[in-house]
């Protein structure tokens, strides 16, 4: 069988369909607030972030939920509120704030499921939380759909707000002093952050979400130079190297998460050489 | 018509910059605030523009200003090295205070930008990224934001540091042009008799302040003059 005819037979299923959509969106989603990310200096935060995610997941699954987005959702809203609070006015430096509810949350994330183990094989549990390696592919149905309309909710508050997100990201005092209320967009970005890494989770796993929000926004700033293609860019490279890297991993059986994650990466390094090579060409 | 009423309005961070000051901007002014470095004139501007709470005392806008009215160049811009933005795009953002809830920039404000950008000798770099200008191109493009965001009152920081003397006075006549079109002005400059030469009121800071018409400070620069001699 070519791998054409393997494709699909596989696409009759209805969970590897849904895998690609869901995993397709998830990747648009986390690009378009990437940029924002990396140029705001928020990166530590969304690392921060998963990390609670993982600890509330971990909370979740000890108590049995079946429905765990109901638990990590909020928590990880909560904590991005948090976190943007105590970085823009405690004494508290934002950054050490950040790393001390992360690590807090990751080490009683696992403590929890080793105390209390749901199933057998917790190795693999924390692996699968940790790397996404499958969940992807067992999302139900209900959480397919949660998916969906929060990643459309997420592009949609994106486009609506591109112009008020770029000011503030590009001169905060300047949008601040001229009557852009800069407290509730940057309150919104946080919240937004919040959810594409709730929904991430389920692609890459709460390791690799980092890489899944910064890679494309990263490749794309090595070659273009204003705003809007930089965005442009990064959504299509995220997408692109999301649907390669779920269609190999189910052709080659290797785990979801990290098969992205290292198209993503192949693809900063072509970026990285294109950009050396016009940037040196320039000046020459 | 009183657009800013400062009331014993002290300026300062831990401790406070200036003793209280009374004064009125009035609609269509043109304010210019001097001073030693250090003296606390970004401060002031900062203060009014509400980036920082006054010491003490008291601060009110008036007569129909709001801050989405404004425009703002401010003197030092904390825009990082590596941002992905084109002259055009930084230009436009200087229209979103008047766009209030809507998403995007109508035909009206995507004009006005690019006027502004050629007012200001900037057409031929209008897609370039920001980053990759001069320091005194950079300065243009941000006047060119303020321009755009400007209605009734223009609050400027130094504008022309760092621009060569062609674009220094095309810059002075540009800010002249709009307060005789109207625009309140409030400027912080270093070059005094240039300054003072298009004013109407100065505010200055430092060891001795005063705060009053071009015309009182004149007379009370060559009284200050006269003593000087006399002693
Ligand atoms: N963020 C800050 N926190 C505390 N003190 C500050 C801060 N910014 C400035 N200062 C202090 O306030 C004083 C006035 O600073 P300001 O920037 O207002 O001076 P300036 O009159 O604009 O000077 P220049 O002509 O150099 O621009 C200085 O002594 C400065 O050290
Ligand atoms: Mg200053």
């Amino acid at each position: 069988m070519n791998p054409f005819e393997q494709l699909s037979v596989y696409f009759q299923f209805p969970f590897v369909r849904y895998a690609l959509i869901v995993g397709v969106l998830i990747a648009l989603c986390s690009s378009l607030l990437g940029v924002t990310l990396v140029l705001k200096r928020f990166s530590f935060i969304g690392d921060g972030l998963s990390h609670v995610a993982f600890g509330a997941m971990a909370v979740a699954a000890v108590a049995g939920l079946t429905n765990q987005m109901i638990v990590v959702l909020p928590v990880t809203v909560l904590a991005a509120v948090l976190l943007l609070q105590s970085g823009s006015k405690a004494k508290l430096k934002g950054d050490a704030a950040v790393a001390m509810i992360s690590v807090s949350a990751l080490a009683i994330g696992y403590l929890l499921m080793n105390l209390f183990p749901t199933s057998s094989n917790v190795a693999a549990d924390v692996c699968t939380t940790l790397f996404g390696s499958t969940s992807i592919l067992t999302l139900s149905s209900w959480e397919v759909w949660l998916s969906v309309g929060l990643s459309v909710l997420v592009v949609a508050i994106f486009v609506l707000f591109y112009n008020k997100i770029f000011a503030v990201t590009f001169d905060e005092t300047y949008a601040k002093a001229t009557g852009t209320k800069t407290d509730l967009y940057n309150l919104l970005i946080a919240v937004v952050i919040a959810v594409v890494i709730v929904l991430a989770m389920n692609l890459v796993g709460s390791l690799l979400i980092s890489a899944l929000i910064i890679f494309p926004a990263l490749s794309a700033m090595r070659i273009f130079k204003n705003f809007l293609a930089v965005t442009v860019f990064s959504a299509a490279v995220s997408v692109l190297a999301a649907g390669v890297g779920i269609l190999l991993s189910i052709l080659f059986s290797t785990p979801v998460g990290p098969s992205v994650v290292g198209i993503d990466l192949v693809v900063f390094g072509i970026c990285w050489a294109i950009g050396a090579i016009t940037g040196r060409r320039k000046k020459a | 018509m009183a657009q800013i009423i400062a009331t014993d309005l002290v300026v300062g961070y831990q401790t406070p910059l200036t003793p209280p000051l009374d004064f009125c901007i009035d609609k269509g002014e043109y304010w210019v605030i001097i001073g030693q470095n250090g003296s606390g004139k970004t401060t002031t501007l900062k203060t009014l523009l509400g980036l920082i709470k006054p010491y003490g005392g008291s601060l009110t806008m008036g007569g129909g200003l709001d801050k989405t009215k404004l425009g703002y160049l401010p003197q030092q811009t904390e825009v990082q090295r590596d941002f992905p933005a084109s002259v055009y795009e930084v230009v436009l953002s200087g229209c979103l205070s008047k766009m209030g809830l809507r998403p995007f920039y109508n035909k009206t404000e995507r004009q006005l930008a690019r006027d502004n950008i050629s007012k200001l000798g900037l057409s031929d770099l209008a897609k370039r990224p920001y980053r990759e200008l001069s320091g005194g191109q950079q300065q243009r493009v941000l006047l060119a934001r303020a321009l755009c965001a400007t209605d009734s009152l223009l609050v400027l920081d130094e504008p022309v540091a760092g621009l060569d003397p062609a674009t220094t006075d095309e810059m002075y006549r540009l800010v002249k042009g709009l307060n005789q079109e109207g625009v309140t002005i409030v400027m912080i400059s270093h070059d005094v008799d240039q300054a003072l030469a298009d004013c109407t009121h100065v505010l200055k800071l430092g060891k001795e302040t005063f705060v009053g018409t071009v015309e009182q400070y004149e007379e009370s620069r060559t009284k200050e003059e006269a003593d000087h001699e006399s002693v």
